[in-house]
């Protein structure tokens, strides 16, 4: 597109034609209020935050759809514009449950950060009451309308991003809503409780359901014996749920969690490099039946399964496809298996005492933590999830300044992690941490990646595909893999799972390992993690988690330290007895 | 008055001949035919047809459509149905000049979905064309195609809004969309798309038969041809009229019998509400854009129930999309209470409500929420007695 010339509150501007006002006027540094607009979704231009006045106009222009035309003349402040802005957002207040201190998003909420932009201190339309609380529970998700400005972003989210589409306006006028199937709660439609919605609603009218009370309960109570386990995506997340600029910060996560008491800081990375393990030689063991004992039974691709939101969809959507789902639990239940069992042994503790809490970068963590196959420890193996957010809530809580606290390390048992761990936190990292360590089991040497980067597998592309062909000679006993060429696929966000599973449904697909994450960028990108949340967001946590996996001594999940001595102490072989009774589940059908 | 009656003239032309006229020209010469004659869609916008057709035409993308807006759901307005069902075959035919026109081959009608018993109406019609085979395939021997389904409507005042209507068509939740792109370019199922009222289509087998430049003579200025009106309320003779561009409201009232009026709303709930005391004002573009519907309010009518009322349909009818309107209309509603309890008393407690009126009209989405403030602005200035003594009658 040829560039065109503009003017902008009196400056000409060239900029490229076909771009809307709103991203004319970025480029050329005038800021436009918005509310409906979210860089990760279609323009809908209904909250009408970003009007401006066109010159010659009948009406005011909506900024953020409206294209740039030659010649445009566009004024972003005169006082029309100004007196409609004002005019919106009072109307928005008018009939919202303001009550921002007893918000979840206070002082991260769009609409009230606009509102003390535009100094509205009185509202002329509030002619009748405020709306009061009406909140829906879900294991991970609650809603509460009453502070909903039906921008739709939610709506688009759960359609464009994760092709769920449970959540519609319903009804019209003043009593529209967004509501579910028959008003049914999110617990009872196929909502896959990913959060998605969440980090993209403007406002507090979708979060998460806090357990914020009870962990603190638990931290209190000098019977139980707290362990917290970190998800990867956690230690890139948690500086910028603390109003800090996005970096890791493992260190100081681990020294602020052991401030607010807790006893044990562990990490779920360990059981990260489990599942590499577990899932590795399951992959192994799926080719060897196909290659070898031509066993038409055994389904193939393998499919990972640590990402709750996504074992949700294929339950709800693909249940014909379930037993491509490798039975490695996600690492979140696996560390909840060990810590009741293994761990309870190591540190000589009742396991009924432990009190198990993770924190993760997910809301649908919440949900799988209550499946009921997830007690195979003999108690509930996690007890609560916490979100980021949450994390970053107790630890203000606690006046634990996070920018001055000295670095501290994980406790032991469960708390080495390796690269490979690390990056489970983004798109394409558990295929890379697989692939790590599968090459090296079956042909006896690391794979041949310029620093074990697997960079076919990286980055922010929707499917992304490798095939890595394995060497002539290989390990005893894997033979049958000499020079085959391993085909795998990585999709992150529900819409491009489901590209990808009406392939493998159709049988177009020739794969042998797909690993899907439900929430576009992988874990770092998830429903749990800080608000807001946009494509140059998610690109700077990805580069924290891949600066993190290089920083780190060991990068391949099978030479971390504890994983070998747990496999010598206890678990005895990966796939073995112990494996199949504590880290390996079974997935069902739902409507 | 009577001989400048076209579309409800006694005498009509011949079904077929004006497509028949159509078809000897060029497509583009269709289209020119109609822009000279500047006829402006009579579906309330008043958009100049031929510029709209000539846009279509010149639009790239295929299978462009041509939809005809009988959805009629403005209180008050029932011209179109009265064209329905006493001038179906000239209704059709429109239709297929414009399809002729800019490159179409198929025609929607998207009926108004309390009007089911004109399918059978609309149907005979056009089995009738098809025999003559003046629709179907091969149109009098051409190499034209064109046919055309009736759809029926979603119920939703809003769903007469094109855009809206197009995704009621979609089957989708009957919403405006954002323009642009304008269906011209970008219509049902994203191909270029003609959306015009079933008045603007059956004036044009007459433009075509006699010419723009009579079309032009039949009214005033930019204003062109004639114009059907459904006017009611309290009259003498509520029904259908038609009247040359540019007559007064006066000539409509007395045709009609109007006896003892206090206010009249001209173009519907949207519209204008005049006093008695400019009845010399002209039904034009110009003046008083003359939507379908004219209704007419005695001295015995409390001019705030009718405020009330129309109020009360507009927070109903909302789509609920956009925020100025969803939260606008409940808000001057709320005004409209607060004026009958006497908690507003003065215009200068009333200012931030018309400020909030003129945001409404420039800033959403739709033209429901941009004229829905009319009213309010129109009978609370006109016709409101505040405690204060200012405005008001
Ligand atoms: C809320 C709303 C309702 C409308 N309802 C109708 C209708 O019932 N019939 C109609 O022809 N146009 C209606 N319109 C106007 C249409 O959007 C469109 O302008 C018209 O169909 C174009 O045809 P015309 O150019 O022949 O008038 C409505 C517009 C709005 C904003
Ligand atoms: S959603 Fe925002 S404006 Fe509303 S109560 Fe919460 S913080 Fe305040
Ligand atoms: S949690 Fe995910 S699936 Fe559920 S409504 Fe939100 S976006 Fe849709
Ligand atoms: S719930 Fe949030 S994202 Fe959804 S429409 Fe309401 S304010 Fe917008
Ligand atoms: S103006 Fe009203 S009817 Fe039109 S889109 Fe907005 S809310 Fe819907
Ligand atoms: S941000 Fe443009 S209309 Fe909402």
């Amino acid at each position: 597109m040829p560039n065109i010339s503009v003017k902008i509150n009196g400056t000409l501007t060239s900029v490229r034609e076909g771009i809307t006002i709103l991203e004319a006027c970025g480029t050329a540094g005038v800021e436009i209020p918005t509310l409906c607009y979210h860089p990760d979704l279609s323009l809908a231009g209904n909250c009408r935050m970003c009007l401006v006045e066109v010159e010659g106009w009948r009406t005011l222009a909506i900024a953020c759809v409206t294209p740039v035309i030659p010649n445009m003349v566009v004024n972003t402040h005169s006082k029309k514009v100004r007196h409609a802005r004002r005019t919106v957002l009072k109307l928005l207040l008018a009939s919202h449950n303001v009550n921002c201190p007893e918000c979840e998003r206070n002082k991260n909420c769009e609409l009230q950060e606009l509102a003390e932009k535009h100094n509205i201190t009185s509202n002329e339309y509030q002619t009748s009451p405020k709306p009061e609380s009406i909140e829906e529970v879900s294991p991970g998700i609650m809603r509460d309308n009453s502070r909903c400005i039906m921008c739709t972003r939610c709506v688009r989210t759960c359609e464009e991003l994760q092709s769920v589409a449970v959540i519609k306006p319903v009804g019209r006028s003043s009593s529209v809503t967004i509501s579910t199937f028959m008003d049914r709660s999110l617990n009872d439609v196929p909502c896959t409780q990913c959060g998605q919605c969440v980090i993209r609603c403007p406002t507090g009218a979708l979060f998460e359901t806090s357990e914020v009370r009870p962990v603190w309960e638990a931290i209190e109570n000098p019977d139980k014996f707290v362990v917290f386990q970190t998800a990867p995506a956690v230690r890139v997340g948690l500086a910028e749920a603390l109003g800090l600029p996005i970096d890791r910060s493992t260190g100081q996560m681990v020294a602020a969690i052991r401030g607010m008491g807790v006893d044990r800081v562990l990490d779920t990375d360990f059981t990260a490099d489990l599942t590499i393990i577990e899932e590795g030689h399951e992959l192994i063991s799926r080719l060897k039946s196909a290659l070898v004992d031509g066993d038409e039974s055994v389904a193939l691709p393998m499919m990972t399964s640590c990402s709750p939101g996504w074992i949700k969809f294929i339950e709800h959507k693909y249940p014909e496809l379930l037993s491509n789902v490798s039975t490695c639990k996600s690492p979140q239940q696996m560390f909840g298996a060990l810590a009741k069992t293994y761990l309870a042994g190591k540190e000589g503790i009742d396991p009924a005492k432990i009190v198990s809490v993770s924190i993760m970068p997910c809301t649908a963590k919440k949900f799988e933590k209550e499946r009921p196959e997830m007690r195979d420890s003999g108690y509930k193996d996690v007890d609560y999830v916490l979100t980021t957010r949450e994390l970053a809530r107790m630890i203000d809580e606690a006046g634990i300044d996070f920018e001055k606290i000295t670095e501290e390390k994980f406790d032991r048992w469960m708390g080495d992690s390796t690269g490979a761990a690390v990056i489970f936190g983004a798109t394409g990292g558990v295929m890379e941490a697989a692939l790590r360590t599968a090459y090296e089991i079956v042909s006896g040497q690391e794979i041949p990646f310029d620093g074990l980067n697997i960079e076919p597998v990286r980055g922010m592309e929707g499917i992304k595909e490798a095939a890595i062909t394995m060497p002539e000679r290989m390990a005893t006993g894997f033979e049958f893999l000499a020079g085959v060429t391993l085909k795998v696929a990585v999709a992150h966000g529900l819409a491009n799972a489901k590209i990808l599973m009406d392939k493998v449904r159709s049988g177009e697909a020739d794969y042998h390992f797909i690993e899907i994450m439900a929430c576009p960028g992988g874990c770092l990108g998830g429903g749990g993690q800080p608000i807001p949340t946009s494509p140059e967001i998610r690109q700077k946590r990805t580069e924290s988690i891949y600066a993190e996996d290089a920083a780190l001594h060991f990068r391949k999940s099978h030479a971390n330290p504890e994983i070998q001595l747990l496999y010598a102490e206890f678990l005895k072989e990966p796939l073995g007895h112990k494996s199949h009774e504590l880290l390996h589940t079974h997935y069902i059908k739902r409507d | 008055m009577s001989e400048k009656k076209i579309l409800t003239a006694t005498e009509q032309p011949d079904t077929g001949s004006a497509l028949k006229k159509s078809l000897e020209m060029t497509s583009a010469d269709v289209v020119f035919e109609v822009r000279e004659s500047e006829i402006r869609g009579r579906g309330g916008a008043g958009f100049p047809t031929g510029i709209k057709w000539n846009l279509a035409g010149a639009a790239s993308g295929s299978n462009k459509m041509v939809i005809c807006n009988a959805d009629e759901g403005e209180p008050g307005t029932f011209k179109d149905r009265y064209l329905i069902e006493n001038y179906a075959l000239k209704l059709l035919e429109g239709m297929t000049i414009a399809g002729y026109a800019i490159g179409s081959s198929h025609g929607i009608i998207y009926l108004r979905a309390e009007y089911p018993y004109l399918i059978p109406i609309i149907e005979k019609a056009r089995e009738d064309l098809i025999r003559e085979n003046l629709l179907g395939e091969n149109i009098l021997g051409k190499d034209f195609n064109f046919d055309i389904e009736i759809r029926p409507g979603a119920g939703a005042y809003v769903c007469g809004e094109e855009t809206s209507l197009i995704e009621s068509l979609e089957g989708k939740r009957g919403v405006p969309r954002n323009k642009p792109p304008y269906p011209v370019n970008s219509g049902y199922l994203f191909r270029p798309t003609v959306v015009n009222n079933v008045e603007t289509f059956a004036a044009v087998p007459h433009i075509i038969l006699n010419g723009a430049e009579w079309f032009q003579d039949l009214g005033i200025g930019d204003c062109t041809g004639t114009k059907l009106f459904s006017i009611s309320g309290d009259i003498e003779n509520p029904g259908v009229y038609e009247l040359p561009m540019g007559s007064t409201i006066g000539e409509l009232l007395e045709a009609a019998g109007a006896k003892d009026v206090q206010a009249v709303q001209v173009g519907g709930a949207s519209g204008a509400t005049i006093t008695a005391d400019e009845l010399e004002r002209s039904l034009s573009f110009d003046d008083l854009p003359p939507g379908g519907s004219v209704i007419v309010f005695n001295s015995s009518r409390d001019l705030m129930d009718v405020l009330e009322n129309f109020l009360e349909f507009f927070v109903h009818e909302s789509c609920g999309q956009c925020t100025t309107c969803r939260e606008g209309n409940v808000r001057l509603l709320d005004a409209v209470h607060l004026i009958r309890n006497g908690e507003i008393s003065s215009m200068e407690e009333l200012e931030p409500f018309f400020q909030l009126a003129e945001v409404m009209k420039i800033g959403s989405k739709c033209g429901l929420g941009q004229t829905s403030p009319n009213c309010f602005i129109d009978i609370v200035t006109r016709f409101i007695d505040l405690p204060d003594g200012k405005g008001g009658a």
